[in-house]
């Protein structure tokens, strides 16, 4: 059925196609190409609501806090050439963490394309590996069919961005076509086999009763599947501690008895351990990151591996599982939950207990302010209800390891790609999407310096930004693996030169607050809760040398764990960075 | 006595049916643009080298058919068809190494061959079915189907006359019986 619209052109049908299709925010930056777009955004009018932003990596990061934080996707638009560009950090990293996002970047006129003609560049085979699915429109009248395809294949599945590249000719030509046309996917299968294989999951149900010594591994696919209350009802049922990745923070309550953190490099010691002892290793939506399984020929030596995800090829990529089941893990738990028998795994929760107390997740109050205490007051003052967004680095780790959280959709972070200046713009756009929560950025002096400009963006929209500046005027994740493994030559860490932080966000127009002193965190930050209608930053000076423990140096197993800074020297890691 | 002491090593030794390592997957894909370029691209990121490639329309015109020719451990190969399979505009890809097919190429093979050898040559031709499709006083173009072991043969057959130049196509494989590819 075609609307009888005969006087739009294509930015206009595009626009009514990302409407139709459930988008709320378009993060922006103008430019040439993407001009009549821009005119459609005035001439059109819709309910979706244009941010302009001051670079396009971070109007990138807003939509996907925007996601992360409601599971919706935003809408990225920019211009040809530099402006595409711009937005690949975005986009990897919206990628590397399963984000839905759609991306528009005007195009070179189509005659043009090939021809090096004034910002054009191939952003369509630049973008190539770093997306789920990308589109070069060549005719106008494809426009809505494309649009509705993107966010499909954006949202569905495994999610991920999905770029589309309009050349100018497109976008301003008449429109004449459907604005609601069917989707052409004959190669896109979304959601895993339907209904989920029974055989399989009674496999894994017999596994199970088996196992004296279980652990339930969830990741971040338990949330994107809403899938939290039957991983609760699993656990609980069957009492199988619940250990998360980095990503997964949230999925399962942090305060439960069962919880035990995160695991990984920067892990809790007892979720580390218990991977090492285990007997059966329960992997819900995770994909065995290089980051958690240390070195993958060690990794669950003594376990029977069990791997529940969406993507098939996530299947045996890092680690061999001896059950598998390839679904959404909301629809293979619910299965799951109709198999399975209690068992007894009280001596085995008992013995974790035991390392929980041994080894608890904990800092040295005295030496001067730590990121620790920041973030563990941070907890206190935000009751653990605060949105987190953090960039990548050692006040990641940390936050991780001192901000439980009670449920998903709070912790947003840059887990694959581990992108710095991510944890500021991610939270603007969380902000925009929950206007009523406390949205929190816990970053360094490092990254806020990359994406510090969007302050003007958080003060024009008055939003009630919180970001906390750790600032220990170093690159500390890179100065911590030089004092450990480099013989503490430090080379390109020392960030002398820092601004004045406080002062930089007072002349954007946005409040400002310094934390010198251990006595002051709560009170500075009680202080910046209180403010409303404008972004609050917060300087921390902390402690310049302070390193992240637990850690299982790169390569290494999750046996080699140090709990503790090690008093001998250390080999140079040869795992993944 | 085993086979292998009975080859002798003063001529180059029969070429196994198949190297362990070498596979041949056919992918049935939607036919858009940037679909080729994907799909070299999953190859490349793992460090597989595409051997040969041959990309033609399907019966249906909005797809395509493409044989691809790698030699790389199969596990690798598994994450790859894999990782090609999760492409949007993949609709099927398989490894059909061990499978029941007929697997074909072409090849055109232009030798210099001056007129006392030409009999030879002919002869050569006719036992491996070739087709002569260009002769002149000193060269000729010799058009040969069949199995890559065989189109291997005929290049060692002939190469002594002198092979000006080769263009193979590639592998084309068909799933035998009523069973599609």
């Amino acid at each position: 059925m075609s609307d009888p619209q005969p006087q739009l052109d294509g930015a206009q049908a595009l626009l009514m196609a990302l409407e139709r299709q459930g988008i709320e925010y378009i993060f922006g930056y103008s430019g040439g190409a993407a001009l009549p777009i821009f005119d459609a955004l005035e001439t059109i009018k819709t309910k979706m609501k244009f941010v302009l932003v001051r670079h396009e990596q971070g109007a990138t990061h807003m939509a996907d806090g925007y996601a992360r934080a409601t599971g919706k996707p935003a809408c990225v638009l920019v211009t040809s050439g530099p402006g595409a560009g711009n937005t690949i950090s975005g986009i990897m990293t919206a990628h590397m963490d399963s984000v839905p996002m759609i991306v528009i970047t005007g195009q070179q006129v189509t005659w043009m394309l090939g021809k090096d003609a004034f910002q054009e560049a191939d952003i369509f085979g630049i973008t190539m590996p770093l997306v789920k699915h990308s589109y070069l429109v060549k005719k106008t009248n494809d426009l809505p069919r494309v649009a509705k395809e993107a966010v499909h294949i954006a949202t569905t599945g495994r999610p991920g961005p999905v770029l589309i590249d309009v050349p100018k000719d497109v976008s301003q030509s008449p429109f004449t076509g459907d604005l609601d046309p069917d989707m052409d996917l004959p190669g896109y299968n979304a959601g895993g086999p339907q209904p989920v294989h029974v055989e399989e999951v009674k496999a894994i149900a017999k596994a199970l009763a088996k196992s004296r010594k279980p652990v339930i591994l969830a990741g971040h696919g338990v949330m994107i599947a809403k899938a939290e209350e039957e991983l609760f009802k699993l656990a609980v049922t069957l009492n199988i501690p619940v250990t998360t990745t980095l990503l997964g923070k949230g999925v399962f309550p942090e305060t439960h008895p069962l919880s035990l953190g995160m695991l990984g490099m920067h892990g809790t010691a007892y979720a580390n351990k218990a991977m090492v002892e285990a007997d059966l290793i329960f992997n819900v939506g995770s994909r065995f990151d290089d980051r958690i399984i240390g070195q993958s020929a060690k990794f669950g030596q003594h376990a029977t591996i069990v791997h529940v995800d969406i993507d098939p090829a996530e299947i045996g990529k890092m680690i061999r599982p001896d059950h598998r089941c390839i679904g959404d893990a909301r629809q293979v738990l619910e299965e799951l939950l109709k198999h399975v028998q209690p068992t007894d795994t009280s001596e085995w929760t008992a013995h974790l207990d035991g390392y929980k107390k041994k080894y608890p997740l904990h800092f040295k109050k005295y030496g001067g302010l730590k990121m620790q205490q920041v973030i563990s007051e941070l907890y206190e003052v935000t009751e653990g209800q605060a949105v987190i967004t953090t960039d990548v680095g050692q006040h990641q780790m940390w936050a991780a390891q001192f901000y439980n959280f009670e449920h998903s959709w709070q912790w947003i972070t840059s887990g694959g790609a581990g992108t710095m200046g991510f944890g500021f713009p991610a939270a603007i756009g969380a902000q925009f999407a929950r206007p009523d929560a406390t949205v929190v950025a816990i970053v360094g002096d490092g990254g806020f310096q990359m994406t510090s400009f969007e302050l003007a963006t958080a003060v024009i929209h008055k939003l009630p930004v919180k970001v906390i500046v750790l600032n220990n005027h170093y690159l500390g994740m890179v100065r911590q693996w030089q004092e450990l493994f480099f013989e503490d030559r430090k080379s390109g860490v020392d960030l002398e030169g820092n601004p004045d932080f406080v002062k930089l966000a007072e002349a954007y127009g946005a409040a400002g607050f310094h934390i010198r002193r251990p006595a002051d965190v709560g009170k500075v930050l009680r202080k910046a809760m209180e403010i409303n209608d404008r972004p609050v930053l917060i300087n921390a000076e902390v402690v310049k040398t302070d390193n992240v423990f637990p850690m299982i140096p790169a390569g290494k197993a999750l046996e080699d764990m140090l709990i503790e800074p090690p008093k001998h020297k250390m080999e140079k890691p040869v795992g993944s960075t | 006595m085993t086979l292998d002491t009975l080859v002798t090593t003063d001529r180059p030794p029969v070429a196994p049916r198949r190297r362990p390592d070498s596979h041949t997957i056919s992918l049935y894909v939607a036919n858009q643009p940037g679909v080729l370029a994907r799909i070299a691209q999953t190859f490349a990121r793992r460090g597989f080298n595409i051997d040969s490639l041959v990309v033609s329309p399907g019966r249906d015109g909005r797809f395509s058919r493409m044989t691809v020719g790698a030699t790389g451990d199969p596990e690798g190969l598994e994450q790859i068809i894999q990782q090609c399979l999760k492409l949007v505009d993949v609709v099927q890809a398989l490894d059909h190494t061990d499978s029941d097919c007929v697997e074909k190429e072409l090849a055109l093979i232009k030798l210099s061959v001056p007129a006392e050898g030409r009999a030879e040559a002919l002869q050569i031709s006719e036992h491996f079915g070739c087709k002569t499709v260009d002769l002149t006083e000193t060269s000729m173009i010799l058009q040969a189907t069949g199995d890559t072991d065989k189109i291997d043969a005929l290049v060692r057959m002939v190469a002594k006359f002198g092979i000006l130049e080769l263009v193979r196509t590639g592998k084309v494989l068909m799933v035998r019986g009523e069973e599609l590819t």
